[in-house]
């Protein structure tokens, strides 16, 4: 249960390769089924806007999923992630149109800790904006 | 009004087991766009060492946050959940959830304060397989606005 990547190739610095992930209205409708929130605040632009939200958001634990796959991609094991974190700070927007919005995830290793294990952080943005902060994975090297 | 102080520490019985399907893990990696083989194809999942297909890392959130509701919707505890958003999340595994795992999870309330109005609910969700060994704790933060601090805000 260990990544692909080699502790000993590894410095602090070194940066994961940064995916952009596009999410639409329709991304949250299968995420809202696939993990069972049914938050209205994702699917229904009325009650967003009722509620005081500029528009339908995107799931927080969407974003939580996206924003991984940066160091799971990276480490070929996802069984290698032993510590994941975040705090929501801001809400990733979904406008009605077929772009949607986008998760921009760019990582870099802050520490390299007690057996073969790094500390990866996370730079989360969509439309400009830092969405998630304190995003933190632990991962076990090889 | 305040929530009461006296519920931290408190521990609610562990739930009833969720059993982990194969198909409900492909369903939530497709639903994120993640075609990582470990959550699909057992042979992929065996070459990483996993005994079946892996589970996305906040995978197991759905089956913590059900059972938070244990906590959220406890009359004594009072909580206004038509104002609570989420804070933090935080995961840390022993190992990855796989399909055929049975787990129960007994949460626990870690914390609770008081902040410019909000009040901050702290719940820790130990995870376990039916064999009682630990496979991840859940950490999640939820704030509930207070009704003067949601005024004219987004």
């Amino acid at each position: 249960m260990t990544a692909k990547i080699a502790y000993g190739d590894i410095e602090v610095g070194t940066e994961l390769p940064t995916q952009t992930f596009p999410v639409t209205r329709a991304t949250l409708v299968q995420y809202a089924g696939a993990s069972g929130d049914f938050n209205p605040i994702h699917w229904n632009e009325k009650f967003a806007k009722e509620v005081g939200l500029p528009d339908v958001i995107a799931h927080g634990m969407f974003t939580m999923a996206e924003a991984i796959r940066v160091v799971t991609d990276w480490a070929g094991d996802p069984g290698a992630v032993v510590e994941y974190g975040v705090r929501f700070t801001k809400p990733v927007v979904v406008p009605n149109d077929e772009q949607g919005a986008t998760i921009e995830v760019s990582g870099k290793v802050a520490a390299k800790l007690d057996d073969n294990r790094v500390r990866v952080d996370l730079t989360v943005k969509s439309a400009g904006q830092k969405v998630l902060g304190m995003s933190r994975a632990v991962v076990q090297l090889a | 009004m305040a929530l009461d102080q006296s519920f931290v520490g408190r521990s609610y019985p562990p739930t009833d087991p969720y059993e982990v399907g194969r198909e409900k893990i492909r369903e939530f990696a497709q639903a994120v766009g993640d075609t990582n083989p470990a959550y699909t194809d057992p042979e992929a999942a065996k070459a990483l060492g996993h005994s079946d297909v892996i589970a996305p890392p906040t995978f197991v959130f759905a089956i913590t946050f059900k059972a938070a509701a244990q906590v959220t919707t406890d009359p004594q505890l009072g909580l206004d959940y038509s104002r609570v958003v989420h804070g933090d999340q935080k995961f840390a595994y022993t190992r990855p959830v796989r399909a055929g795992d049975r787990l129960r999870v007994t949460s626990t309330i870690e914390a609770i304060k008081s902040m410019a109005g909000n009040e901050i609910l702290d719940i820790r969700g130990e995870v376990h397989d039916e064999a009682g060994e630990h496979v991840v704790t859940a950490w999640t933060k939820l704030v509930a606005r207070g009704a003067d601090a949601t005024e004219g805000e987004a």
